[in-house]
């Protein structure tokens, strides 16, 4: 099984908790035409971290980091849902069998269905576990 | 109420003599120091030719930055085996400043502290909480001794729990407080909180960093205390060098201990009587660790003679620095010492800037400092870890809590020239 082409990239951007910080991103990835297809924003003590998954994320990243923005990649995987009572439930225990660890997670829901998007230790073995478990993968080529 | 009457009240021609007396010995004890040794040589001057008072004015001043050079021993005037104690206060940059005490010092030292409490009234039957850092921080055991040797009560308290220490007043009918002035205005508003009148206080020794009239009539209502002005420095003992009397119009300084001078502090020049500036202090009686014209960057002025108490001229009360220390909950804490911090943790930049506010009448210090790029794994635990390492190394060498805000990198104002990093937002209290 080839691993990597379930290896996602996401952008993760520092930044400070304070008006206008998404605005000035937002705006960044607009002007060089790049699309959003998830975000998440973490907060802790006074700054925060803006994770999305991008269609261009190389282009993202030289973009901002142009802007002086602080950029950095982070692999995260993608599981499919059901879009349905139940449907986390569903992924949520195969994970939780499989003994994987969930770092952080967030989630969208699109025409092709809904998506967990998951920043876990061991990528490499999650993404084994998570095969043998039944649940479908998304392919990084979904993204970008 | 006097605990030396005879030295305390000198006449100005006996002091002068013992003042000059005491100035050549310090001067024999300071060539003990290679540092002094040194810089009187290159002046040309010798204990034999200081033949007036005025004639210190030949000799250069000593700075903090000088102490610097000799740490962590160097400005020792005797061997090792015969220091007693060691204290340290802020340097200016990495490390502290260190100061050493002989037994006889230590004696002394406790002479000046009992002069100071007796001057205002308390002794024998008084019940006495310290409630200042006793680590390291002369204001601890320097208050401690010397209440001990007028025979006061001493409950060694410390800073802290300020519950507790409501309680042990109330229990142990404590009669007699010392603090920082900004503590005695929390400790009253727990006390409130708790219900507490706390009858038994009579006086408040407040100092550590300065204070103004209105806190003090505030404290004096809320405490039911008479307030006193402490005033006092590590590199000259500790606290005890000035002291307010029962009249509370400026602080005596002990002339016979400290020999006194006001300075311009841009050209080094004396002032007049009555005019501000830098005090410049040769302490008389220190044999560990003689000074020569330390410039303490407290700004004040000489008051006219006369006070109805009988002992000698005066000082102001301290009303600002003429360098950039700051006072924050008593603690002296220099820019360049954040600074210093900040260039040996790699994961930040080196520029920074500082905010000082004041909560429930307690200092907090709030440090803005830039992620540096490399360091930036996208991981937000990984960044909260380095404002951990950041907060901690501060308090490490300041010994101060502070909060510590990552900023993205190049978002904090550069300098050119005189750099501005210090917002103070505090109230004077």
């Amino acid at each position: 099984m080839d691993i990597k082409k379930y290896v996602i990239r996401q952008i993760s951007i520092f930044s400070e908790n304070r008006p206008g910080r998404l605005a000035a991103i937002a705006h960044a990835l607009g002007e060089e035409k790049i699309n959003i297809l998830a975000f998440s924003i973490a907060e802790a003590n006074g700054f925060g971290v803006v994770r999305a998954l991008v269609d261009h994320p190389e282009k993202a990243h030289d973009k901002l980091l142009s802007l002086g923005f602080n950029i950095a990649f982070t692999d995260v995987i993608a599981v499919h849902m059901k879009d349905q009572p139940g449907g986390l439930y569903e992924v949520a225990k195969i994970l939780g069998d499989a003994g994987i660890n969930i770092e952080y997670s967030y989630a969208y829901s699109g025409k092709e269905g809904a998506v967990l998007i998951l920043r876990v230790d061991q990528i490499d073995d999650a993404i084994t576990k998570i095969k043998t478990s039944g649940a479908t993968l998304l392919e990084r080529s979904v993204f970008h | 109420m006097f605990w030396d009457k005879k030295i305390e009240t000198l006449k100005t021609d006996d002091l002068q003599a013992l003042q000059l007396k005491r100035l050549k010995k310090t001067i024999s004890q300071a060539q003990k120091v290679g540092f002094f040794k040194k810089r009187l040589s290159d002046a040309g001057i010798t204990a034999s030719s200081i033949k007036t008072l005025d004639d210190i004015r030949k000799i250069p001043f000593t700075k903090k930055q000088d102490l610097r050079e000799g740490y962590p021993f160097g400005f020792f005037a005797v061997p090792l085996k015969e220091i007693v104690r060691i204290h340290t206060t802020s340097g200016t940059t990495g490390k502290p400043t260190v100061v050493g005490y002989t037994k006889k010092d230590l004696d002394v030292w406790a002479d000046l502290i009992a002069r100071n409490m007796t001057m205002v009234g308390v002794g024998k039957e008084d019940i006495f909480q310290n409630m200042v850092n006793y680590g390291m921080f002369t204001g601890g055991l320097g208050f401690h001794y010397g209440a001990e040797k007028i025979g006061m009560t001493v409950i060694p308290s410390a800073t802290g729990n300020t519950k507790r220490q409501i309680e042990m007043i109330r229990d142990f009918g404590v009669t007699t407080i010392h603090c920082t002035p900004s503590y005695a205005m929390h400790l009253s508003e727990v006390a409130e909180e708790m219900g507490e009148s706390l009858d038994s206080l009579k006086t408040g020794i407040f100092g550590a960093e300065p204070w103004s009239e209105s806190i003090r009539h505030s404290l004096e209502k809320r405490l039911g205390v008479t307030a006193f002005d402490s005033y006092g420095l590590s590199e000259l003992f500790g606290p005890g060098v000035a002291f307010e009397c029962e009249e509370r119009n400026g602080l005596h300084i002990w002339h016979d201990s400290y020999l006194v001078e006001i300075i311009d502090p841009n050209t080094g020049e004396r002032v007049s009587d009555g005019e501000r500036g830098e005090l410049v202090v040769t302490p008389l009686v220190k044999e560990a660790m003689p000074l020569l014209r330390y410039r303490t960057g407290d700004v004040t002025m000489l008051l006219e003679d006369g006070c109805l108490c009988k002992r000698a001229q005066k000082i102001a009360r301290i009303t600002g620095r003429s360098d950039d220390m700051l006072v924050i909950r008593g603690i002296n804490v220099f820019p360049s010492q954040i600074e210093h911090v900040l260039l040996k943790i790699p994961e930040v930049g080196n520029q920074f800037m500082v905010y000082i506010d004041r909560i429930n009448y307690l200092d907090e210090m709030t440090v803005e400092v830039e992620i540096n790029r490399d360091f930036f794994s996208g991981e937000l635990t990984d960044l909260a870890k380095i404002q951990k390492k950041v907060g901690k190394e501060l308090r490490d060498s300041l010994e101060l809590r502070t909060t510590v805000r990552l900023v993205e990198p190049g978002s904090l104002p550069r300098f050119e020239g005189k750099a501005k990093r210090v917002i103070d937002r505090r109230e004077e209290i």
